[in-house]
């Protein structure tokens, strides 16, 4: 016990030395709170995406850091809570200079922070998640869904599922049902769905699952009796296993269910077993390997740094997806240094301006060791999300393969009209005039 | 020997009532009101207020909410959220809705919204007791969040169900910044938790008492059950409706329906659970204790230096153990230690 003590101790000083080793060196770093989550019902994604954002930071800091730029990281576990993301939200904020760019990973804590983030000035990106109508960036200056959000997924889905069926006009007369977590997040889509429906003449079934979701017989029993051509599972955690198993067992097949991003990770099939054979999803990222997975394995890895406890797990989706999101920030954090100083630790508001200029096409992709692993980003203040492109994956019993090779776009048009539509609404709510804010 | 009340003698109906019979009491209470008033106004960081204080405040005033219902009036509940639910959408749609509505006036008929909802649901209290109870309250919860999320106008049709809270002005006065928004709230759980003290001790307070220790005598000596459970779940769903506007409008900012979820319904029941069932003073030591643990908890874990998967899961596994050591030390809850301690204090050096 003793020993443990001693050891215990000894852990609080080295931890001391760091900070304050950290502090005087502090000016050349750049600041990242993670407010990571690696206990609770969503660990696994959260434990995967900061494990792919941290070895990517360690990668870029290995290789000299962003134009000698190092960055540096604190972790605050959030539990996935909303109250718990604000308290670690709001005290990493201030630390290190300032947190420069934050990313909660829970539309919870994003809602909850939403309005902090513009006051604080520190910029926030949603990956695959939170307000679809941020992608507005005059009414939401500070939020950025970036590569794409939940409507223009869904689009994505239906033009899909349009090319499935031999072409969007074949979709009349099908019955799709949408399977969702009975949530703010299920319900993200409906508004896309119904336009849809609409336009294409399919009939749109909405079953809804009660979190977390363990049971869903009745709900399957009644997507066994509608007997749709195709099932939309909107689900998370543990309901994506469930419903795929309970698929099936009441005989559905699973190669007409056609999951979101957040239901396509190897955690969510390899626990349903035999029966994920043949179930699509969505994604942003290319399953496959990339030279900067061969990178991280060699440098951060080989150098005994690797955040992730099993080293199977890279290059697995949810890593994958912490690598891209690493990615987007540390080339916006590059953006800003070629307009306000290279070499230069930038502020929260310099972000803002690299995140709302990224331009990653293939060429500089493909010198980042990613190309095809992300499609090409390009924002502005108009489009904070700037792509809006998807894949579709399928899980072979093994490994998540693309089934489309190039990236599938919905009705970018129609999405466009929507955010605009709903972000005007907030803007009027909260008496915000729409404007691009000054570089 | 400091804490003694030797020489303070009562020598009217009106000193022998009040709240804090003691004068050192009095002196602490005053000087607390002091520093939360005007020292931590001063001194605080906007991290203590809006990360810290305020969270606390609200779910103190939501634990006592709660312990109004089942402390004092005995009918166990697992609907918290849902009033505090109720109490958030219903002040957002009054703000939205009617023109120039005044905030203070939109919480206040939020809270009575909640007070409505909760007298609807505590209808089934009247036949059942206990353990079923606390299962037909489950339906509170379900129903209510469910509600929101499938009727569109009571989050004025907002695709995800989110609402987002409007600007809390009062008097041509904004409370913007944490300081002020903390000043807002602290002033609301003072008033509401005076208010909540003076009526566990007047006949409202005692026909609760009366029908949480057995509801059959109480009936017989003349308290009508139907009308002193239900103004029981009328105040208490009053306490948690005004928890959740403040909650919504001076914590989150935005809201969606499940942030009201069954987690923070059982998060305070654990809180009156700690703190002590029946006792104001154990709403606001149990809110600190499942509020502010954790956070201090994973300061002192994240310090060690250790990885991180591993003092995320010790943060949790020591929070539990202290859960547990505090339960079998003191199964009255926290308040319960208070008042032996003040016992002690007041014999102190003399035990005997």
């Amino acid at each position: 016990m003793k020993r443990h003590i001693t050891r215990l101790l000894a852990g609080t000083v080295v931890a001391a030395a760091t900070a304050i080793t950290s502090i005087t060196a502090s000016a050349q770093e750049q600041f990242v709170p993670l407010l990571s989550y690696r206990v609770g019902p969503y660990a696994s994604g959260g434990s995967g995406i900061f494990g792919g954002v941290i070895d990517y930071f360690n990668l870029v800091n290995a290789q000299g850091g962003i134009n000698g730029v190092k960055i540096t990281w604190e972790e605050c576990e959030t539990e996935y809570n909303a109250a718990r993301g604000v308290e670690c939200y709001e005290r990493l904020k201030k630390k290190g200079g300032g947190a420069t760019v934050v990313e909660p990973l829970s539309t919870g804590i994003a809602y909850g922070i939403l309005d902090r983030v513009a006051v604080d000035k520190v910029p926030m990106t949603t990956m695959g998640y939170g307000r679809s109508d941020a992608a507005n960036g005059k009414v939401f200056p500070y939020v950025f869904p970036l590569i794409t959000n939940y409507w223009n997924q869904a689009a994505g889905m239906i033009k899909y599922l349009g090319e499935q069926a031999g072409g969007m006009d074949k979709l009349k007369g099908k019955k799709i049902v949408h399977l969702y977590h009975d949530s703010a997040y299920g319900k993200e889509p409906f508004p896309v769905f119904e336009a849809y429906e609409k336009q294409l003449g399919f009939q749109l079934i909405k079953i809804p699952v009660a979190h977390p979701g363990n049971e869903q017989n009745s709900q399957w029993l009644q997507i066994r009796r509608e007997n749709p051509d195709y099932v939309i599972l909107w689900g998370w955690g543990v309901m994506n296993a469930v419903a795929i198993k309970t698929a099936a067992r009441v005989g559905y097949p699973r190669e007409k269910m056609l999951g979101v991003w957040w239901a396509g990770s190897e955690e969510d099939v390899i626990p349903a077993g035999d029966a994920a054979k043949g179930y699509s999803t969505m994604t942003f990222n290319t399953p496959g390997n990339y030279p900067v997975l061969d990178e991280i394995r060699k440098k951060v890895y080989g150098a005994g740094k690797g955040n992730l406890a099993d080293r199977d797990r890279i290059g697995s989706v949810y890593h994958m997806r912490g690598i891209t999101a690493a990615i987007l920030w540390t080339e916006a954090i590059r953006k800003a240094q070629d307009k306000y100083g290279k070499g230069k630790v930038m502020t929260g508001e310099q972000v803002r301006w690299g995140l709302e200029n990224l331009n990653l096409d293939d060429k500089r992709l493909r010198e980042l060791g990613a190309l095809g692993m992300l499609p090409p980003v390009k924002t502005s203040c108009e489009d904070h999300e700037g792509s809006g492109a998807v894949k579709v994956q399928t899980w072979d019993g093994k490994a998540w393969k693309a089934v489309t090779p190039n990236w599938v776009i919905g009705d970018r048009a129609m999405i466009r009209r929507m955010v605009e539509e709903s972000s005007a609404k907030y803007a009027a709510e909260k008496k915000i005039t729409p404007a691009c804010l000054p570089g | 020997m400091i804490y003694r009340e030797a020489g303070q003698f009562k020598t009217s109906y009106l000193e022998d009532g009040q709240i804090f019979p003691i004068r050192q009491d009095r002196i602490a209470v005053a000087l607390l009101l002091l520093i939360a008033f005007v020292v931590i106004p001063l001194a605080a960081t906007p991290y203590f207020f809006s990360a810290i204080l305020i969270p606390f405040l609200i779910l103190s005033l939501a634990a006592l909410g709660l312990n109004i219902l089942t402390g004092y009036a005995g009918q166990l509940s697992l609907g918290t959220a849902a009033f505090m639910a109720v109490g958030a959408f219903a002040s957002y749609n009054f703000m939205l809705r009617v023109e120039g509505m005044p905030v203070l006036l939109a919480f206040v008929l939020g809270g009575i919204c909640a007070a409505a909802v909760g007298i609807v649901f505590g209808l089934p209290s009247l036949r059942i007791r206990g353990f079923y109870l606390a299962a037909s309250t489950l339906a509170t919860q379900f129903f209510v969040v469910w509600c929101l999320t499938k009727v569109p106008w009571f989050t004025n049709y907002s695709s995800s169900g989110v609402i987002t809270a409007q600007q809390v002005e009062i008097l041509g006065f904004t409370f913007d910044t944490p300081a002020r928004k903390y000043l807002l709230v602290l002033s609301i759980v003072c008033l509401l938790a005076l208010a909540a003290k003076n009526m566990v001790r007047s006949t409202v307070g005692r026909s609760w008492m009366a029908v949480r220790d057995m509801d059959v005598a109480a009936e017989v000596i003349g308290f009508r059950l139907m009308r002193t459970k239900l103004t029981a779940f009328a105040v208490s769903s009053f306490y948690c409706g005004v928890a959740g506007a403040l909650y919504a409008y001076c914590y989150l900012g935005t809201v969606e329906p499940e942030a009201y979820n069954l987690d923070l319904s059982f998060r305070i029941l654990f809180m009156i659970i700690i703190g002590g069932v029946g006792s104001i003073l154990g709403s606001f030591l149990g809110a600190g204790f499942i509020v502010l643990l954790p956070i201090l908890l994973s300061f002192i874990v994240h310090a060690t230096g250790l990885p991180n998967q591993v003092t995320s899961n010790l943060e949790l596994m020591v929070f539990g153990a202290l859960i547990i050591f505090f339960l079998i030390v003191e199964p009255h809850g926290l308040a319960r230690l208070w008042q032996i301690g003040k016992e002690k204090l007041r014999l102190w050096p003399f035990p005997h």
